[in-house]
Formats: C-alpha cells, structure tokens, sequence
C-alpha cells in the first residue's frame, strides 16, 4: 500500500507539509465515502488511493458500497443518464424502489461519522435517513443539461444536503446549498500514471503490436461520437500529407450500438491505412495505457462533448503537449500555446499537429510545461487537501 | 546577527472553492453582477488569479480580462481589464466600483453589447482561504532566508499577495515583520516594491530571496 511520503517524490515541494498541517486540524474526526461501487471508473480509482492516505493522516476514513438488485442499478444508470441530459424513460415505480432500496442500505451502512461524501447518484437518497452528522453530495458529471423532471425529483434530495461538490461551477445547476468546487485528479503512482523504463514502454507497444517507427499520434478515449475519433481519423489524414506519422486509437466501446458503430467505422478506416492503429482495450489496461501515453509524440483528445475526463492532464503528466477539444474540463486543462492548443475543427487540429511537428523544441517546452501545471492542479496530493478543507470548513 | 523582537510564522493555504450560481453571458451581464456579487467573489477573480494562474502564465492578470479575451472575444475590454492592478485599490469596494466602471465606459462607446457566442458564460465563484502554519518560527534573516526558500508556494500568496489586501496597500506580512521586528526598514521598503502585479509567486520568492541575500551579505 502506498503511504504519503511515497507521494514527495512527486508532489510539488511543500504541499506534503501542507497536507500533513491540515490533517493536524482535524486529527480523530471521521469521514465516511459512499459509492455505487468498488470497482471501474475515476471516482473509485480516486477513493482507492485517497481512503487510506487520509487514514494514515489521522482522519478516521471508511468507505461503503450501496447494494441492490438489478432494478436498482438499472434506475440509478438511467437517471444518471438523464442527469446528464440524455433521454432515459423513468417510471414513478422504479424511482420509488431506487429510493426503498437505499432506504434499506441506509440500516446495513455504517454512516456514523463526522462527515458522509456520497457520491454521484446510486446512493444519493441515503440523505433521507441522514443523522446529525455533516452530509455531502459529490458529483462527479455535468448535470447543466439535465432532463428537468429527472432534475426535479433528484434536486429534492440534493437539497437535503449541507453541500454539494462539482468538478466545474458550470456542470451544476441552481440549489438551496452551497455548491463547492473540486477539480478530479490522477494518482501519479498508481499503474496508469507510474514511471516506465524505455524498455517497459517498448514491451507493452509490441505486445498492443504497434511499431515505434514513426512519430506517434495517440488519443486515448472511449469509442463515441462524444469522443470524436473519426474527427481525428480526419485530422490525421490531414497531417499526413506532410508528414510520415502513425495514428493510434486507443480505448473502449462497450455495447451501445452507437459506439459498436464508431468502432466499426474506424476499423474500416484502419484496414484501408496500415498508419492507423485502433485498440479495443478492457478498462483495466492501465499499464497499455500508460505505455502508449509516454511513447506519443502528440496526444490528442479532441472531444466535442464530455464530463471532466482526464485525458489531457494523463499526457500531460507524461510529458506530452495536448491538441484538444473545448469541451468540458479540458480549458482547465490546456493552457494555449503553454501546455498545448485548444481546437474547434479536423483543420485546426492539424494544423497545430503540423505547426509542433515542425518544432520539435516546442514540444518539449510544453511537454516541461505540461507535466509541472498537472503537478500543480492535477494530482492526488491537491485532491487530499481538497477533502481535508472541506472537512475543516463543515465540520468546523 | 540580529535577533527579532518577535518570531515570524510562515502560513501556507489551501483554496476552497465555491460557486455562486451567478453567470454573466455578455458584457453588460458582467457589469451587473460586479455589482452585486460579495467582496470576496471581486477578491477571488482579482486576487485570488495570482494562486490559481501565476505559476504559468500572467497574460492576463485577472479572470474578468481572461473571459473577454478568451470567450467574448472582446480584446479591447480584456486590454483595459488586465492592467487593473489590485494592489492599487485601499479596498475591495474600491476595486469594484474600477471594474464597474470601466465595463461600463466600455459599453457607452458601443452600439451593442459584446456577449459569449461559442464561449464559456462567465461563472462567479468565491473561496474559503484555509490557512496553517508551515515550519518553525523564524527569528533572524538567515532563518527567514532559509524557511521562505522551502515553503510552499501558496505562504508567497498569503505573505505577499493576500496579506495586502488583509493589511492596506503596499504592506506585506514579509515587509512589515522586517521593519518591525528586525528593524531593516530599507530592506521592507525593497521588499515592498517589488511589482507583484507581473511576476509569478516563483519569481516573487526568487526577487525577495534576492533582496535577503543582499542585505545578508552587507551584515557580515
């Protein structure tokens, strides 16, 4: 297990100082994370490393898992997707079961603590039978564009919060609570963001079976329009009537048929240019990932639409300049023409592809760049003192 | 070596930051809500750029100049924001009332209102500053040296930056413990003119660093 000081080989100098100072401030206090699970996503892959850190620092940290049947789950999805502004059909019946079903995982859950973080929307009703203690709603999505009924029946709950936590003040909506800000972060010692040596880097290419030939252009992100892979088919095209480069696409589709179908189309796109890599990778292909970020070149991650995913601080950790999108929390990512560019169109992209290719020392400047604003804004560290604030602010 | 009368304390801090549900989509949106957003949201977006922003880029020096430049697209507005020194103003009323009225002169001048057409709508926030101490006391200017080249980079923003909106202009916890406790005016008055206004906290530790080694040097 990893403890804090492991983390001083990274964290910018002084913020350990800092975390351990805050810690002193609330030392024997309790907080308890709930989630909808144990496994998959960033909001687990967050609390996995910041659950015993903040133990270690004193702070009395658990962390439980609602349960349910399958119509349990299936409603906190949907109206998750509604929540997110997608149409989902919810009936009156499975709302009410969602909300019996936590009112049960209300008596099996140890929540007797200082502070409860629940976190996005399978657990979210627990507040119902909340104690005396503080009660807090993390939400890690966008719900800006949130269906208005879906809305309006979740917002009764969230009211009965003391606060809720956004990854942007744009992604929330109006509530009677305070609404605070947290930016999501990456562990920079965990599998997907540790150190590789060259030769583990070249492994984990052979074994994906991509040649390290040619200057690489990677985009790492799951298979969706959202994620506009075939804009960066485009793009690539675009680059390469100038220059000999190789396009890796990397990430997951899952089951929508829409998805099935972008993947579909890149493959074809693949089979007619042998330059064009697509990896259908399983979810836990941390070190693949990892590997692939360190042997780009470039990294794109030109999104027209999506939450606050991390993909461009990921590269940028690793060194990588970003050619990005505007969409969610990639302008808090991507300083212009410091850490990368921000682009609305295929020939924009490529032409700031074109532009870095053709100064390779401005790739290593915003690469240097890169890595130190993720140290700064990005990291676990900043997260851990982001949790302790709060606990000092509402549990004072 | 000179010993002071008191110890100082360096204090680092954490920023904790919330939204005001309070947007702005054109300009004269902006200018209504300046008025009425609380002090600390003007301290925030004025201010509180220097800790968010500074390690990087000073391009323009507060949040109100960013979004004219980067999402309405109004370079003229952004111009005149950007050189709005916060150190200037006794107070945060009287930032304010600046930002006011230069949107509003701005908007006197025009025959229609600027507003974010494929940008980000202005989004108000405010923060809690939590502060701790970082270190031990330090009572003479070799410590001082030595603890201030260590600390966090937010003890920069609280002695140097929140610290003379907290005290009045141009008094810094740094300069006035170096007058008062050790009695080196002149290096407080030195200490004091540096232009915070368009340096990075790096840059201001590295010029305060600076200055301390000079005057180290004189003492021996």
């Amino acid at each position: 297990m990893l403890r804090l000081d492991d983390y001083a080989q990274v964290a910018p100098p002084g913020v350990l100082d800092i975390v351990r100072r805050l810690a002193e401030r609330v030392q024997g206090r309790r907080m308890v994370h709930v989630s909808g699970g144990r496994f998959g996503g960033g909001v687990a892959e967050t609390l996995r490393a910041l659950v015993p850190l903040l133990g270690e620092l004193g702070v009395e940290t658990t962390w439980e898992i609602t349960g349910g049947d399958p119509a349990f789950y299936a409603t906190a999805r949907a109206l998750e997707a509604a929540l997110g502004g997608a149409e989902r059909v919810l009936t009156d019946e499975a709302l009410a079961h969602w909300v019996d079903m936590n009112r049960l995982n209300a008596k099996k859950l140890a929540l007797d603590a200082d502070l409860v973080v629940v976190h996005d929307v399978a657990p979210a009703t627990l507040v119902a039978q909340r104690t005396d203690a503080r009660w807090l709603w993390h939400g890690h999505f966008d719900a800006s564009r949130a269906q208005r009924r879906a809305w309006a029946f979740f917002r009764q709950f969230l009211n009965q919060y003391d606060g809720a936590v956004f990854p942007l003040p744009e992604f929330g909506r109006r509530l009677g609570i305070p609404q605070y800000v947290i930016y999501p972060s990456i562990d920079p010692l965990s599998e997907k963001h540790r150190e590789l040596t060259p030769r583990e880097v070249t492994a984990a290419l052979a074994g994906l079976g991509v040649a390290q030939d040619k200057p690489l252009l990677v985009q790492v992100g799951p298979f969706t329009r959202d994620h506009d892979p075939l804009g960066v088919v485009n793009t690539y095209r675009l680059v390469k009537k100038h220059y000999d480069v190789r396009l890796v696409l990397a990430g997951t589709a899952g089951d929508e048929p829409e998805n099935r179908e972008v993947l579909a189309d890149l493959r074809e796109a693949a089979a007619r240019d042998p330059d064009i890599v697509v990896l259908e990778l399983p979810p836990d292909a941390h070190l693949q990932i990892n590997a692939l970020q360190r042997a780009a070149t470039l990294v794109l991650q030109k999104s027209v639409r999506e939450g606050f995913g991390l993909g461009a601080a990921e590269a940028m950790w690793k060194g990588k300049p970003v050619v990005g999108g505007f969409a969610g929390g990639l302008a808090q990512q991507i300083i212009p023409d410091v850490t990368g560019y921000a682009v609305r169109s295929v020939e924009g992209a490529a032409f700031r592809i074109r532009h870095l290719l053709n100064n390779p020392e401005l790739i290593a400047r915003m690469g240097a760049a890169g890595r130190e604003h993720v140290r700064r804004t990005f990291l676990l560290t900043r997260h851990l003192t982001d949790y302790l604030a709060l606990l000092i602010h509402l549990t004072r | 070596m000179r010993v002071a009368s008191f110890p100082f304390v360096f204090h680092g801090c954490v920023e904790l930051r919330q939204a005001l549900d309070k947007q702005a989509r054109d300009e004269r949106e902006l200018m209504d809500r300046l008025e009425e957003v609380p002090k600390e949201s003007i301290f925030y977006h004025t201010h509180g750029y220097f800790l968010r922003h500074r390690p990087f880029t000073t391009a323009y020096g507060n949040d109100f100049a960013r979004w004219a430049a980067v999402e309405v697209r109004d370079l003229e507005l952004a111009e005149r924001l950007a050189v709005v020194d916060p150190f200037e103003f006794a107070d945060l009323e009287q930032l304010r009332e600046e930002l006011v009225t230069i949107v509003h002169d701005h908007l006197r001048r025009l025959t229609w209102v600027p507003r974010v057409e494929f940008g980000q709508p202005f989004h108000f926030q405010q923060s809690h500053i939590i502060e701790v101490p970082l270190g031990a006391p330090v009572t003479t200017l070799a410590e001082f040296r030595q603890g201030l080249a260590a600390v966090d980079a937010s003890a920069i923003y609280v002695h140097m930056v929140e610290a003379r909106a907290r005290r009045g202009r141009g008094v810094s916890d740094f300069g006035a413990w170096l007058r008062e406790a050790l009695g080196l005016g002149e290096l407080a008055d030195r200490v004091e003119r540096i232009d915070l206004y368009m340096a990075s906290l790096e840059r201001v530790r590295a010029r305060v660093l600076s200055l301390v080694d000079q005057a180290l040097d004189e003492e021996l």
